[in-house]
Parts: C-alpha cells; sequence; structure tokens
C-alpha cells in the first residue's frame, strides 16, 4: 500500500504543522550522519549546501566535471514565487491554484501547496547569496508573467535565471566543501544503490576517469539526477541527462511514478537535418512579447514580410482570447503541431510556426519615444528604440537563435516547433519526498510530485530549490532522529560486495558484446519510436506497437552494440551505453504507462480522448490518481495507485479561453 | 541563408591519458553540411570511428547551447574557434568553407592537465570558487528580497560579470595561462552588490591566493581573455579586482 504520508489538518497548516512536531537530530549526532546525494542541478546543490551548513556529512556526486555544469544551469526564462510584489493579486493560494489546475489536476494538492508558501523564502535566499535578479530602475526586483497565469510573479536574470540560480547554489555549496562540510565527487556516475535490511545505505560509483567502482556508505541516499527527456534522443536536455540514477533506484524496489507525463516545449528551434544532435529551447518568457501565428493559406511560400496582416492567423489569440500567446506549454504545444499537421507549417520542413516580435518592439519604440519626447519618430526610429527594449529583455535568446539558425530575429520572425523538454514523472515519494525505499529520497526533476501531467513555465526551478533547500532539510531529519544509533556499515558488507558485483558484470557484459553499431544507434532509433508513438500525441495500436518496437531494440542492443577502449579508463562511449541501456527499458514503462492511461490530461493526449474541439479529456472518474510502477523484473510492472483528492481545486475542465 | 555541404581536414590532439605522450593525427572529414554544429561535425567523425573500430575523440561537452561550460576546444589557434562571443558546441559549421584544413587542440594551461584527447581538468576553477567566491549565507537567514535595493545599473554590472560559464577559455587564451579574468568576474559580482560587501576583503585575497596556488600565470593586460571569452566578459573587471585586491591588502587586518 502506498502512503503518501500527507499531514491531517487544513491544507494551509499542514506544512507549518509537520515543521512543528517532525524529530529532530541535535548537532552533535548530526556530524555523525552521513548523506549521500547524487546529481548537483538545483535540487541537489541546494541540499548539499543546506544539510551541510546544518552539519551532517555529506558526499555529493556529479557526472560532469564540475557541479557547476549540471543542466539546471540551462534554464532560461525564470522562477515563480508568490511575493505579489506586483500587488497584481498574487498569493500563495493564487500560485498553488495556477500550478494544480496547469498541472490538470493530476498533482498532489498538499505538495503543491508547500510549494507556493516556500517559493517566497527561495527569491529571499537567493537574494541574499548574491544572484543577480533583473531590477527596476527603483531598485525593486523585477517580474514578468510565464504561461497559464494572469499575474507577474516570474523573478528572472535576463534569460539566464537557471545558470544564475545554480551558480547561487553551487557557491553555497562550495563553501560548505571549503569548510569540510560537504566532499565532492566530480566525473563520478552512480551506477547501483545498496540496501541492507530495507534501508537505503550507500551507492556503487564509478570514477569515470579512471573506471574504477567505488563503494559510498550513507545513512541516507538523495537522488537529484534530473529528468529522463533524453530517452526521445533529441530533447533541450544536456547530452548527458539520463535516468540511469533513478532506474537503478527502480529496480531496487523504488516506484516510478506517471512515467507517461512528458512536456513538450511549443517554443524550440526547429530539426534541420539528421546530423542534429539537441535542440535548443527558445525561453518561454519570450511569449510575453512574441506573437505567434500561421500564414492563413495552406503551404504559403511567401516570406513572413510579404504576407499582410490580415492573411496571418494569431491562432492561440484567435482559440484562446483570454491567455492568447500565454496559454500552458502542452496547449500551446498541441496547437502548433494542428496547424502544421493540417498544412499551414512554415519553413523548408513545414514543421514550424512563427514567432513574431515585430508588433511589441514597434509597442516598446512608441513608449521609449515617448519617453525622449521625441516628436513624429519615423518608423525606423521606432523600431530601433524597440529593438534595444527587446535586446536588453532577451538579448543571449536572440544571439543563440541567430548562431543555430543564420537569420537575425530582429529582422524576421523566429520558425519554432516543440520539442521535449521536461518530465514530470519520475520516482514515486511521499510528502517527505522519501521513496518507496525506506532512507532513499528523490528530490527535484528526479522525483515525480508537483507538476502533475503538465508543469507551468517557471515551476522547475522552484521546485528543485524547494526541495532542496526548505523541504529536505525538515524532512531528512525526522527520518534520521531514528538512525543515530545506526553505525556506518563497512563497505566490506555482503550488500556492498554483491552490489559492486553487479554493477561490475553488467560492464563486462555490456564491453564483451563487441558487436557492429555504436550506441548512439540505438539511442537514434528508440527516441524515433518514442517520438512518433509516445510524444505529443499517443493512441493504443501505437504504443502496443512502440513496446514491441522497444522490446526487440533492447534485444538487438544487448547483442550488436559495439562499445571502443576499456572499461577501466575515460570512456564516454561505455557512459553512453549504460545510459540507453536504462533508457531501453525506462521507454516501455513509458509506453505501457501511456497505455493504461486511457484519458488526455496535461502532456499526455490520448486521441482516443478528446473534447469535440480537441482539447485534452480527461476522465477523473477512472483516472484521478498517480500511477506508480513496480518493476517486477525485465518487462514485468505491477501498477499501484494512489487516489488524489481534491479539497481545495475541484477539477474541472481546464479553460484557457 | 543557402547550405553547403564540404569536404574538411581535421588534426586532433590525440593523447590516451594524462601521463601518456600525445600527437596530432589527421582525419578527412567529407559531407559535412554547413547547418551542423562544430560538435555535430565531431559526432559525425565520431561515429565512422567507431564504424572503423577505431577510439572515437574524447572531448567535454553536455548542455550544447553555450551555457554549461563544459565544451573546450582550442580550434585553430583560438579558444573555442573564430566566431566572437561563442562557446564551441554553439559553433557552426557555416564559419568554414570547403578545403579548410582545422587544428582541434585541448585548452593548453599547466594547472588544466589533460585527461584524454580534448578533455582536460579544471578542478582548480572550483577549488578557487571554495577559497571565497560566495556570500556566507546559510539557508533560512535572509531577509525579505525587496528590502535590498540595488541600482539597476550596478544589478546589470554585476550579473554581466556572473554571466561567466567557467569554461576556461580565459586562461587558454592568455599566454600567461592567467585565470584573472574567471577570478575577476566573481570578486566584481560581488563587489557590485551590497550581499557581498562584508567579505569583500577576505575575498579578494583569498581567491587571488588559490589562483597562485593552483599555478595559473599572472596578467600582463594583453586583453586575449577578454577577445576569446565565450561571454564576452570586460576586461574592467580586472581593473575591478586590482582595486579590490590592493585595497584590501592595504587595510585587511585579520
Amino acid at each position: 500500500m502506498l502512503n503518501s504520508k500527507i499531514p491531517a489538518g487544513s491544507l494551509d497548516k499542514k506544512w507549518e504543522d509537520y515543521k512543528g512536531h517532525c524529530k529532530l537530530v541535535n548537532p552533535a549526532n548530526k556530524r555523525n550522519m552521513e548523506v549521500i546525494i547524487v546529481g548537483t542541478g538545483l535540487a541537489g546543490a541546494s541540499a548539499a549546501a543546506s544539510l551541510g551548513e546544518l552539519g551532517y556529512k555529506v558526499k555529493a556526486f556529479c557526472f560532469q566535471d564540475s557541479p557547476r555544469r549540471a543542466h539546471s544551469i540551462a534554464a532560461q526564462g525564470g522562477i515563480n514565487a508568490a511575493k505579489n510584489y506586483q500587488n497584481d493579486g498574487d498569493s500563495v493560494f493564487r500560485l498553488f491554484y495556477d500550478t494544480v489546475k496547469g498541472g490538470d489536476y493530476r498533482a498532489r494538492e498538499a505538495n503543491v501547496h508547500r510549494l507556493a508558501e516556500v517559493s517566497g523564502n527561495i527569491i529571499d535566499q537567493c537574494v541574499a547569496q548574491g544572484v543577480p535578479f533583473a531590477r527596476e530602475y527603483g531598485g525593486l526586483l523585477s517580474n514578468r508573467s510565464f504561461g497559464g497565469t494572469q499575474v507577474q510573479r516570474t523573478f528572472y536574470a535576463a534569460g539566464q535565471t537557471g545558470q544564475q540560480l545554480l551558480l547561487g547554489a553551487y557557491s553555497a555549496l562550495e563553501r560548505q566543501v571549503a569548510l569540510g562540510n560537504v566532499t565532492m565527487y566530480n566525473r563520478h556516475e552512480m551506477l547501483d544503490i545498496v540496501v541492507i535490511d530495507g534501508k537505503a545505505r550507500g551507492i556503487i560509483a564509478r570514477d569515470l576517469i579512471t573506471g574504477k567502482l567505488e563503494r559510498h556508505f550513507g545513512h541516507a541516499v538523495l537522488l537529484a539526477s534530473g529528468g529522463y527527456g533524453n530517452v526521445f534522443y533529441l530533447s533541450t536536455n544536456a547530452m548527458g541527462s539520463n535516468v540511469t540514477a533513478a532506474w537503478k533506484a527502480t529496480r531496487k524496489g523504488a516506484f516510478f511514478g506517471n512515467p507517461c507525463y512528458t512536456q513538450i516545449h511549443p517554443t524550440c528551434i526547429p530539426v534541420s537535418g539528421d546530423h542534429q544532435s539537441k535542440l535548443t529551447l527558445m525561453s518561454e518568457s519570450l511569449r510575453n512579447d512574441g506573437r505567434i501565428w500561421v500564414p492563413k493559406k495552406q503551404n504559403d511560400t511567401r516570406k513572413p514580410s510579404d504576407i499582410p496582416e490580415d492573411e496571418r492567423d494569431y491562432y492561440l489569440e484567435r482559440r484562446y482570447p483570454a491567455f492568447g500567446n500565454l496559454v500552458p506549454r502542452d496547449v500551446a504545444s498541441r496547437a502548433a503541431k494542428e496547424r502544421c499537421d493540417a498544412g499551414y507549417g512554415v519553413g523548408s520542413s513545414k514543421q514550424a510556426v512563427y514567432l513574431d516580435f515585430a508588433f511589441n518592439m514597434d509597442r516598446y519604440g512608441r513608449i521609449e519615444a515617448s519617453k525622449r519626447q521625441l516628436s513624429n519618430p519615423s518608423a525606423d526610429e521606432i523600431r530601433k528604440l524597440g529593438k534595444e527594449v527587446v535586446a536588453e529583455k532577451y538579448g543571449n535568446l536572440f544571439d543563440m537563435y541567430a548562431k543555430i539558425t543564420g537569420e537575425n530575429p530582429y529582422e524576421v520572425p523566429m520558425r519554432i516547433y516543440p520539442a521535449v523538454h521536461y518530465t514530470m514523472g519520475g520516482l514515486w515519494v511521499d510528502y517527505e519526498l522519501m521513496t518507496t525505499v525506506t532512507g532513499l529520497y528523490a528530490l527535484g526533476e528526479a522525483n515525480f510530485s508537483d507538476h502533475g501531467a503538465n508543469r507551468l513555465g517557471a515551476s522547475a526551478l522552484m521546485q528543485g530549490l524547494a526541495d532542496g533547500y526548505f523541504v529536505i532539510p525538515y524532512t531528512l531529519g525526522n527520518y534520521l532522529a531514528g538512525e543515530i544509533g545506526t553505525k556506518a556499515f563497512s563497505l566490506d558488507h555482503p550488500a556492498f560486495i554483491e552490489a559492486e558485483k553487479n554493477v561490475q558484470s553488467t560492464i563486462d557484459k555490456m564491453m564483451n558484446i563487441k558487436g557492429t553499431k555504436s550506441v548512439d544507434h540505438f539511442h537514434k532509433k528508440l527516441g524515433k519510436i518514442m517520438w512518433d508513438k509516445c510524444g505529443m500525441a499517443r493512441n493504443e495500436q501505437g504504443l502496443k506497437e512502440a513496446i514491441t518496437e522497444i522490446q526487440a531494440l533492447r534485444a538487438e542492443f544487448w547483442k550488436d552494440v559495439r562499445i571502443p577502449g576499456d572499461a577501466n579508463e575515460f570512456n564516454p562511449e561505455l557512459e553512453k551505453a549504460g545510459r540507453v541501456a536504462d533508457f531501453l527499458e525506462l521507454g516501455e514503462l513509458m509506453c505501457v504507462d501511456a497505455l493504461n492511461r486511457r484519458e488526455s490530461c496535461g502532456g499526455h493526449f490520448r486521441e482516443e480522448s478528446q473534447t469535440d474541439e480537441g482539447e485534452a479529456q480527461r476522465d477523473d472518474a477512472n483516472f484521478a490518481y498517480v500511477s506508480a510502477w513496480e518493476y517486477k523484473g525485465d518487462s514485468q510492472f505491477e501498477l499501484h495507485k494512489e487516489a488524489l483528492e481534491f479539497v481545495e481545486c475541484k477539477p474541472t475542465q481546464r479553460s484557457y479561453k | 541563408m543557402e547550405h553547403y555541404n564540404m569536404n574538411l581536414t581535421l588534426k586532433v590532439w590525440r593523447q590516451k591519458n594524462a601521463d601518456a605522450q600525445g600527437k596530432f593525427e589527421t582525419y578527412p572529414v567529407s559531407g559535412i553540411s554547413s547547418e551542423m554544429s562544430f560538435l555535430e561535425m565531431f559526432d559525425v567523425l565520431n561515429e565512422r570511428l567507431i564504424n572503423e573500430g577505431k577510439e572515437p575523440i574524447a572531448f567535454d561537452h553536455d548542455c550544447r547551447e553555450g551555457i554549461c561550460g563544459a565544451c573546450s576546444m582550442h580550434i585553430n589557434g583560438r579558444a573555442h574557434g573564430p566566431w566572437a562571443g561563442t562557446t564551441t558546441c554553439q559553433l557552426h559549421m557555416r564559419a568554414f568553407k570547403d578545403g579548410d584544413t582545422l587544428t582541434v587542440e585541448p585548452w593548453r594551461a599547466g594547472s588544466f592537465p589533460v585527461v584524454k584527447d580534448l578533455t582536460v581538468d579544471r578542478g582548480a576553477f572550483d577549488r578557487i570558487i571554495e577559497a571565497g567566491g560566495y556570500v556566507s549565507v546559510n539557508t533560512g537567514n535572509a531577509q525579505d528580497a525587496n528590502n535590498i535595493l540595488i541600482p539597476k545599473d550596478d544589478a546589470d554590472a554585476a550579473f554581466a560579470a556572473a554571466a561567466c560559464i567557467g569554461c576556461g577559455a580565459c586562461v587558454a587564451a592568455c599566454k600567461n595561462s592567467s585565470a584573472m579574468l574567471f577570478v575577476s568576474a566573481k570578486v566584481s559580482q560581488l563587489a557590485l552588490l551590497p550581499q557581498g560587501q562584508p567579505e569583500k576583503k577576505s575575498r579578494a585575497l583569498n581567491m587571488i591566493a588559490q589562483m597562485d596556488k593552483e599555478g595559473f600565470g599572472s596578467c600582463t593586460n594583453t586583453g586575449a581573455c577578454e577577445a576569446e571569452c565565450p561571454k564576452e566578459i570586460s576586461l574592467t573587471n580586472i581593473a575591478r579586482l586590482n582595486r579590490e585586491y590592493i585595497s584590501a591588502g592595504m587595510t585587511y587586518e585579520k
């Protein structure tokens, strides 16, 4: 039975009550307790720093050459917080409500409310660290809007918010490294969890430089290893982002929650050819000032500047007048796909729509001209002034677009198309962020908890830092208070020996295949199956086919993959092979989950379940639950259900009209 | 923009590990599209090497959107190649033409030892940050964010410095292998903000001391670092660091 351990009491008192009553570990005992943290993105770095400050002995692991390179660094647009600095009616309740609704009523209310409650503290903490958020001339913090909301609650640092927040957490982490409270293991990859008497007690990690396997003990193990979007091969994730840590945990008994919930982000640079290795996001913040349109005529090959205003279809503004270009990501992505599938796409591939800044550049230009008291400014002058405003807000994004496409987005509209960006699914955790393995926790994107079936923009950074700075320091103590009598286990304990032996034999097996196809060959094939059949639209037949195809591909991988070099050296191909092997198992589970969920919700769109207007049709009577899958062996998964109860946000058909 | 295909000759530094002797290997590559990124061209070459039963070229890379700072190739004598303000991963093949010969090396600096081929160890940068690249504030101690007023110009200048991605191009570009641009970016960010004031003296002194200990060279103001920095971190940050360092040296009492 799943026990989500949601505290009793009214929604807005649960976290307060929990904090008031959870068990504590005194400072002397904290010094004897070891905590392992896998991953150093926003969740991992903030947890490592905060737990180090509290006095725990922390060991943090990352596969990159420095914790500062974790993929949180690439988050662009911003971080939400219910500060109501703009006096526009925001509150903790509204942030909570928007997030539950945005998640299409598939998130746990209690977790989301806690997230909204601590959101303000995150901003305070980051500012105290010296994170240079954007500011107004009066010296106060600046805000902008993101999709699915009607207030301005997003804090940002140009288009590099993730970078600035991560460098803040990283510097706090390095401070603890200097103080001796955190030991950092760079270029290390976790390859198994060690479970002793039903409790997580350590990990097996591979030193990626020497190839040596290492055993590490911890009284508790925290996974903050990010999401699994790279199962699609092409995504906005970093090349190294992977599911391995979470998947090893799944194989050791941690249930995997809602694996089919994938976020397809509406505004990415379209695929340009077969050589493509990754996709690049253009921040959602651009939809504050960019208007999305396609020609009203099918297969229109005219240049965008030659298409007059009345022959353009601003389809988001047409279909969703209340939210316009700022509808949530799942809605915007599906609308783009619908237009392209119907033959209105633009660019050489016809798999793209325009994101056009001309209108708002001129609007800003007129404001600037007015501020400077210019009389009768020419259209060129107005455009020039407007460009300067837009450059200040989004300069780095425009530069990135120009470098990748060779086109100047100040002159011609951007061409964009949806791409895999984030995974709402992840390890199932209770209110305390503990998985179904005692003493094993999952934080940030690695868990399933807060975003339901669709994450709102600027909420991933909020969740990662909430988990690391403000949730785990309390909930971990509540567990470790019962472990103060537990001495560190010997690294020669049979469970450590056994786990290391299993990891070694998997590596040996992989190295000894000596087949004919590269790891990327298999990864690309898996990605194509997932995108075609478990991507933006899914149906029963496609998912069934996908499951069969993935099983066959997995069998072929284990017969025919070629990994050059040696296991006892720096070997990036071997690293990739291990990650792709895990994706080949996870991909199947995603399809199994998508097949089971015969409703549409958020990013999960089952073609069989849609309204007359083509919107996602939920089935609350049958599917208002979290799917938590238990691994039972090769292709064997057992479904456990956590019923979702909605007290404050009564589920309705989500409308952004 | 017109697309075209090209054939190129690559001369790439190959080195088995930190202790091995390295050398250049020559690889002809053909059918490279001008739309590819520089690293995608390496993907194509590596795929071919694997299919030929050879070892692929090891290089650091991760986000491939110019922000993680992992990629680190010295291309035709320039850190991150010919485009200004661009990381290797954002460099695209339309920067080159059919028939070009490209020489690709790892960062060359004693403080960044080679791990394998084009991959180097930049752990020294983490240790410099450990020496003081932070504000000493524990989680939970913060006041309301809007209680700290920061003039927009100061916030913008701090952000411009904080945009450093820690890739090490500044060191690689410098004839002295100096890390002054990297150190100055962090010292400047925090010196420009009120939050950084209480520790500004010890920060400047300790980070410089660690930089020297790591074996980075001195700054002789040639400006190569600024010219090659993919995030266009300004040389004025080094001037600010010098000011901070000298004033701290004269007034700091331990």
